[in-house]
């Protein structure tokens, strides 16, 4: 499989990163580079494998029902590049 | 006094013991050797001052007695690990000043068992990548250098900092991660022992994310005995960390000079490829002679699903890491470009804040996640990557106790002379080593030669999960063999 000019754009898009028209064909190609060394995948049976879900055989822990942090709204806006008391500030998303 | 900066990290231990020298003389030396070091570029921030409080702090427990295991040792800390009130960037623009008001577990381990912080060390970006070229901060020098050449080489990646600092004297040891082969490959490329844990031994809370069901953290050191004293720090279960595991750290250091006597050690036959260097080759088979002279007994073994790992793992890393990487949105750290709306606000910043390797990676990720794609790429790929475990599993099941592989396909190569055309040609260094992250198992990387011209080069040992020890024992064996290699100064 390979993606067309189209497709990078849309993939684009989906990631949320801007590309520019110029910079299309380049990634278009090593995009495709990258399809064609993963396309050998498809010469292999998997036929009834279990897909991984779990790299060590656990299982899934469950923490106590309890408050065990908060209180910190100064160290999570700490590093935010724009707010207003304990607040993020993004450009208006509602009209 | 000799060099205090040459000891190892055991060696260091016993002169602060035994009062030779203090933890601020050995730090000052360390600081020295970073200032005259500058052009490797192997630390992307100096913590000079901080250095020095935590070393005289910890001089003051040693006195009264009650220094840890690593009690006045400094280290170099890999930038992707959260250290609170030191910036801390994954070597991204996206991340810009970052500044942590907490610190990672694996760190947090460290400094409680008296370890002193040298500063933060380079590595590729987000750790993608296999040579240290894609770091925001410009790449690491490796301090080896072909024979009678001036040209600078790369340390490998993406823990290329930690192993070029370790390998030029900087730091007594370093912390490093390990996704596809960032611990194992730049150790071999700097003749340092490197290991990547069984996944879920280390805590990867505070650690910035890449691909969560591969990453695991691990040390970069001098010798196999000093990576064993800092795994033991470094390991652990952490609560924060849900696929940390609860099962005691055993004392790594323990295992320095076991016997290996009757070890069955895997030869994989996949693992002989086609147009590989002659002197690898060389090196494999002496480095199985000299684990059967130990008293280990040789057995070729088959891992059929070998070629597959590493396409399976351009499938995998990237889809989890394009959505880890979701949260680098403009909002709440790091860089924001402006932008009329919320959308353009995300893309504009992502597009400024990532490098070219990592907007690939996430792109790539993206495609195969998505709808009409998922089950032709990712659901086939974890897929693979269970039978990519079954050959493992089967191997052990053998009596197998530890595989001996070459750690790398070659030797160091020249800063911009890999993947540049195309990024497949980077990706095939970690041949050897992906394996062992897409099947969670441990595997250490150990210096057992030079090729002709001059640079070092490392086997790889892969045990069974949990069984660092057996590694640490093995591992021990060839570095016995092979003897220690130091680079000569040119910086």
């Amino acid at each position: 499989m390979s993606v067309d000019a189209a497709t990078v754009r849309r993939i684009a898009h989906l990631a949320r990163i801007a590309v520019s028209e110029d910079e299309v064909p380049h990634l278009q190609g090593e995009l495709n580079a990258m399809l064609a060394f993963v396309e050998q995948l498809s010469e292999v049976n998997v036929e009834g494998v279990e897909p991984m879900t779990s790299v060590t055989p656990m299982q899934m822990k469950k923490r106590q029902d309890v408050v065990d942090d908060g209180e910190i709204a100064d160290d999570i806006v700490a590093n935010a590049p724009a707010t207003e008391g304990h607040f993020f500030l993004v450009p208006k998303v509602v009209e | 006094m000799t060099d205090l900066t040459s000891l190892t990290l055991a060696e260091a231990r016993k002169g602060l013991a035994d009062k030779t020298f203090t933890s601020l003389e050995l730090t000052d030396a360390h600081l020295s050797a970073i200032e005259k070091a500058r052009v490797l570029n192997a630390f992307v921030m100096e913590t000079p001052d901080r250095a020095r409080e935590m070393a005289k702090a910890v001089d003051e427990k040693i006195a009264r007695g009650e220094g840890g295991p690593l009690a006045g040792i400094p280290l170099g800390i890999k930038d992707l690990f959260a250290t609170k009130g030191v910036r801390t960037t994954a070597c991204s623009k996206i991340l810009g000043n970052f500044v942590p008001t907490y610190e990672s577990t694996v760190t947090s381990q460290l400094w409680r068992d008296g370890a002193v912080m040298l500063g933060k060390l380079n590595n590729d970006e987000f750790a993608m990548g296999s040579a240290n070229e894609t770091s925001c901060f410009g790449p690491v020098g490796n301090p080896w250098r072909r024979e009678g050449s001036n040209t600078t080489l790369v340390p490998g990646g993406s823990s290329g900092g930690s192993a070029s600092a370790v390998a030029a004297l900087l730091c007594m040891g370093a912390t490093a991660t390990d996704t596809g082969g960032s611990i194992r490959q730049p150790a071999a490329f700097t003749a340092t022992v490197g290991i990547k844990p069984t996944y879920g031994r280390c805590s990867r809370w505070g650690i910035v994310a890449f691909a969560s069901s591969l990453d695991q953290a691990g040390p970069i050191a001098r010798t196999t005995r000093d990576a064993a004293m800092l795994l033991r720090s470094m390991a652990g279960h952490d609560p924060k960390d849900t696929t940390s595991v609860d099962i005691p750290v055993p004392d790594y250091e323990a295992a320095i000079g076991q016997s290996v006597k009757g070890k069955r050690i895997g030869i994989p036959k996949e693992y002989r490829l086609d147009g590989m260097p002659a002197e690898i080759e060389k090196l494999w088979s002496e480095g199985a002679e000299w684990l059967k002279a130990a008293g280990a007994e040789l057995v070729e073994v088959s891992l059929p699903h070998t070629k597959y790992a590493l396409p399976a793992y351009y499938i995998v890393a990237p889809a989890e890491a394009s959505s880890n990487l979701a949260r680098y949105d403009g909002v709440r750290y790091g860089l924001r470009e402006s932008a009329k709306n919320i959308i353009e606000l995300y893309e504009n910043t992502r597009a400024e804040g990532f490098g070219a390797e990592v907007r690939r990676r996430v792109m790539i990720g993206t495609y195969v996640l998505s709808a009409g794609y998922y089950d032709a790429y990712y659901l086939r790929a974890q897929k693979v990557r269970t039978l990519i475990k079954k050959d493992f599993e089967d191997c052990f099941a053998r009596g197998v106790d530890a595989i001996l592989t070459p750690a790398t396909p070659s030797a160091a190569f020249g800063i911009g002379e890999k993947g540049g055309a195309d990024p497949v040609e980077m990706y095939l260094n970690d041949i050897f080593t992906v394996t062992v992250n897409m099947a969670g198992l441990p595997g250490i990387a150990v210096p057992a030669g030079k090729d002709a011209q001059g640079l070092p080069l490392g086997l790889q040992l892969i045990g069974r999960p949990f069984d660092e020890e057996t590694l640490f024992s093995l591992g021990e064996v060839i570095e016995q063999a092979a003897g220690r290699f130091t680079p000569a100064r040119w910086w």
